[in-house]
């Protein structure tokens, strides 16, 4: 039942999570079978996504719901900070086990390759990032940070910028400043992916760079790749937090929603920098 | 504040009278967190029976030598999801079970911080366990790298690994989501008065643990990505020929890997450190050390990975640092078991099943923490790699440690979580058979691992053949005392018994035992106030 007393929130008993199990298991079913070549396994890993758009939209639906209701005291908002920090510590160390494979590879197994104990088996390789391996016979052609990457980072970097204008928009009751910083955000991030997207075209098509690229490809494309998922998965927040602006939702004092969609955004954008240094820079 | 409570009551009205599901769906949908807790020890339990039917068969096969029932790769498809189970399947989410009962009660919460959230964590591991189990019956077998799932046996084998690895996935974001909920609900729900240092020690090793586990859950979620994009989309993390380096798997892995271990045990402490000074009627010696060494050993659990991997290569400042790092775990844990000790001294002792199982647990599990003193040794780790030394270490810590510690906890709250008291006598023998089963399972392992006998493998030489007999008689009949211990709560739970008071343990004195058994559906409507 809701509000036992007027210190505690517990919500009602919920649809919603089952849903979202169900749409694991057919999404983990799906794709298990489709990457070992069954065809309709591509089907079940849709019906999956779609399964857990649905839980996502009902379930975040009723939360700003119950927000906007009033149903959330000053606990409720502190629970949603903790929480939501909590998640981001998660997704900090999910990158720091690619960083960290990434450092690996650049500081300890190539150079091992390099050595002279490998010299019998790889005669030619010469130890030197970046690297397809010794195996890899292909050439490719390094990811230049100058240039399209370098935009990016520009681009990123002014998101940050306009998602606390809309922040100060807020704070000071000004809905037409909120409204437009977190438009101007989306249009940077949605610049950012077809940036990111037209840059992965060239590295197949121009740089004979790919996934397949030995260490460097691995890398290269698994971190950059996991990042563009959170821009994505992060504008698409920017997006729904936009269409509540636009609704009335938020006041100066209980916004915790907008804050959590730029807490994420601010998480991305720190790993960008990251991945600006340590992956196309240095 | 209190207007806009109204406004929501009013808002809301119509939804707290629509929505009070009966039958299953009272399961599915709840966010009670009793109900919660509830579902994960019987999800916990569950998994213990289908986990110790695989023990079964590795001990029925390891009964004699030579090969009589499986295969050896089926043989490797048994160690590798006993391990999975057991780890992912078991323990863990009993621990969750407790922390879901007790925290809240313990905090002086109605509910934990996220009570939606909490069922979802919950309602993510049926799934995971069905595609554990469903990839036995997929072509290739299940997952057969052993529980750690090594590049590259990893990045070799049939379907049934990445159904392994999508269960991974979703047992590691129940756990996330379930720590998150947990961190939360400590440091944000706690009656007034309930200072950090004021908790109980069950929910202090719990928000150290719910720390660990939002740190590496992740950790292992990256890991096994990289064997899934190495097995199906050509990259080349785990591959020499690319630059990669399937050792740097068991680097990622026990990163996750040994906090993991620490997971395992922490709230089994915490369990240990309620039930200890409720039987002495004294409080906890050293509460303050107790927490500090908790933190230690958390913190120390992030830099002693490679002790699991001494025999991969490593330089000799590496292998000395591995060394002296994991020793030092010995200080913290030390002071634990003389604190627990010291407690005991001079304390009004009565032996309850629960305080049974915790005393059996200090001695039991310091065994485990002296061999695993030994196997931290480079020199000697290198010789009893892979053997059943290791074997024998890790189920005394984990066997006799978590598991004793579950049941303990587990006779120590049913009064208070049924409202009946267990049957003594049932108890009694659960324990006594467990103890002597257990030392009779697993104490031979070490001379067989002294001797030289490898792990994971279906058949060994003869003079092997006396100590694994006496070990597979003790596994069976550990196995079947435990149907002791689902008798026991199957009938406290159906209501025999005495009814319980509710404070039934005379020197308990934390916040559960001032509510009713069983308590009321939302614990603490009102926060009581702690002095």
């Amino acid at each position: 039942m809701m509000n036992q007393s007027a210190r505690y929130f517990i919500p009602d008993p919920s649809r919603w999570p089952i849903f979202g199990s169900l749409a694991l298991l057919s999404m983990a079913f799906g794709a298990a079978l489709w990457m070992n070549e069954a065809t309709w396994g591509k089907f079940l890993l849709i019906f999956g996504v779609c399964t857990l758009f649905y839980m996502m939209f009902g379930w975040f639906g009723s939360v700003a719901h119950e927000s906007e209701g009033g149903s959330y005291n000053k606990q409720v908002d502190a629970s949603f900070r903790g929480g939501m920090s909590g998640f981001i510590f998660s997704e900090v160390m999910f990158f720091a086990a690619f960083f960290g494979a990434l450092f690996y590879m650049r500081v300890l197994s190539v150079p091992w390759l390099g050595d002279i104990e490998h010299k019998i088996l790889w005669p030619d390789f010469i130890a030197q990032w970046p690297t397809a391996g010794p195996g890899v016979a292909e050439r490719f052609t390094p990811m230049a940070a100058w240039g399209v990457p370098a935009i990016n980072t520009l681009i990123l970097l002014t998101s940050g910028v306009t998602v606390t204008i809309a922040h100060w928009g807020l704070l000071k009751n000004n809905r037409a400043q909120l409204i437009i910083g977190l438009a101007l955000t989306i249009a940077l991030g949605m610049t950012f992916l077809f940036l990111q997207a037209f840059e992965y075209h060239e590295a197949y098509t121009a740089l004979n760079l790919k996934l397949t690229t030995g260490a460097y490809g691995s890398t290269f494309f698994m971190l950059t790749g996991f990042h563009g998922f959170h821009v994505t998965v992060g504008t698409l927040m920017l997006m729904v937090i936009l269409g509540r602006s636009i609704a009335g939702h938020f006041t100066a004092e209980h916004h915790f929603g907008f804050e959590g969609v730029a807490w994420y955004w601010h998480f991305v954008d720190v790993v960008w920098l990251l991945l600006f240094i340590l992956v196309y820079w240095l | 504040m209190q207007a806009a409570h109204d406004h929501a009551a009013h808002a809301h009205g119509h939804d707290a009278h629509a929505h009070h599901p009966s039958g299953i769906m009272r399961w599915v949908q709840t966010t009670n967190h009793k109900d919660i807790g509830t579902l994960y020890l019987i999800f916990s339990l569950t998994m213990f029976f289908i986990g110790g039917i695989l023990a079964f068969g590795i001990r029925a096969e390891l009964f004699q030598p030579g090969l009589q029932f499986w295969r050896p790769d089926f043989f490797n498809e048994l160690t590798t999801m006993h391990g999975l189970i057991m780890v992912f399947g078991a323990i863990m989410p009993a621990f969750v079970g407790f922390a879901n009962w007790q925290i809240p009660m313990m905090i002086g919460a109605p509910d934990m911080a996220f009570a939606r959230m909490n069922n979802w964590s919950f309602w993510l591991l049926p799934p995971a366990a069905l595609l554990l189990i469903t990839s036995f019956f997929v072509p290739g077998g299940a997952p057969a790298a052993g529980w750690t799932i090594y590049a590259p046996l990893s990045t070799q084998m049939g379907p049934g690994m990445d159904l392994g690895i999508f269960a991974l996935h979703i047992m590691g974001a129940s756990s996330i989501m379930g720590s998150i909920n947990i961190v939360t609900t400590i440091l944000n729900m706690r009656a007034p008065g309930m200072t950090l240092m004021k908790m109980p020690l069950f929910v202090w090793t719990w928000l150290i643990t719910a720390y660990l586990l939002i740190a590496v859950m992740p950790v292992l979620a990256g890991a096994i990505t990289m064997v899934l994009t190495d097995r199906h989309f050509g990259t080349n993390f785990f591959n020499a020929a690319g630059g990669g380096d399937p050792v740097m798997f068991q680097h990622i892995f026990w990163f996750f890997g040994h906090p993991e271990v620490y997971i395992m045990i922490l709230p089994a402490f915490g369990i240990v450190s309620q039930v200890i000074p409720a039987f002495a009627r004294k409080p906890l010696f050293g509460y303050a050390s107790m927490v500090y060494a908790t933190s230690s050993i958390a913190i120390l659990s992030f830099i002693v990975w490679a002790h699991h991997m001494f025999t991969t290569g490593m330089p000799a400042a590496g292998q000395l640092f591995f060394m002296f790092s994991t020793m030092l775990i010995a200080v913290p844990t030390g002071v634990k078991v003389f604190n627990w000790i010291a407690t005991m001294w001079k304390g009004s002792m009565t032996f309850e099943t629960p305080m049974l199982f915790a005393v059996g647990f200090i001695l039991v599990f310091s065994m485990g923490g002296f061999t695993g003193l030994i196997l931290a040794i480079t020199p000697v780790d290198i010789q009893l790699q892979d053997t059943y030394y290791v074997v024998a270490h890790f189920h005394y810590v984990l066997v006799a440690g978590s598991l004793f510690a579950i049941f303990a906890g587990t006779y120590f709250w049913l009064p208070k979580w049924t409202g009946h008291m267990y049957d003594e006598t049932l108890g009694k023998w659960h324990f006594w058979l467990s103890l002597v089963f257990f030392n009779v399972t697993f104490f031979p392992m070490h001379f067989l691992g002294l001797a030289g006998m490898p792990r994971r493998i279906p058949d060994y030489a003869m003079q092997f053949a006396d100590f694994n007999m006496i070990a597979s008689i003790g596994a069976f009949g550990f196995g079947l005392s435990q149907l002791l211990f689902v008798l026991g709560v199957v009938k406290c739970a159906r209501g025999g018994g005495v009814k319980a008071p509710d404070k039934p343990w005379e020197g308990a004195d934390t916040l559960e035992w001032t509510l009713s058994s069983p308590p009321p559906y939302h614990s603490f409507e009102t926060p009581p106030v702690v002095k």
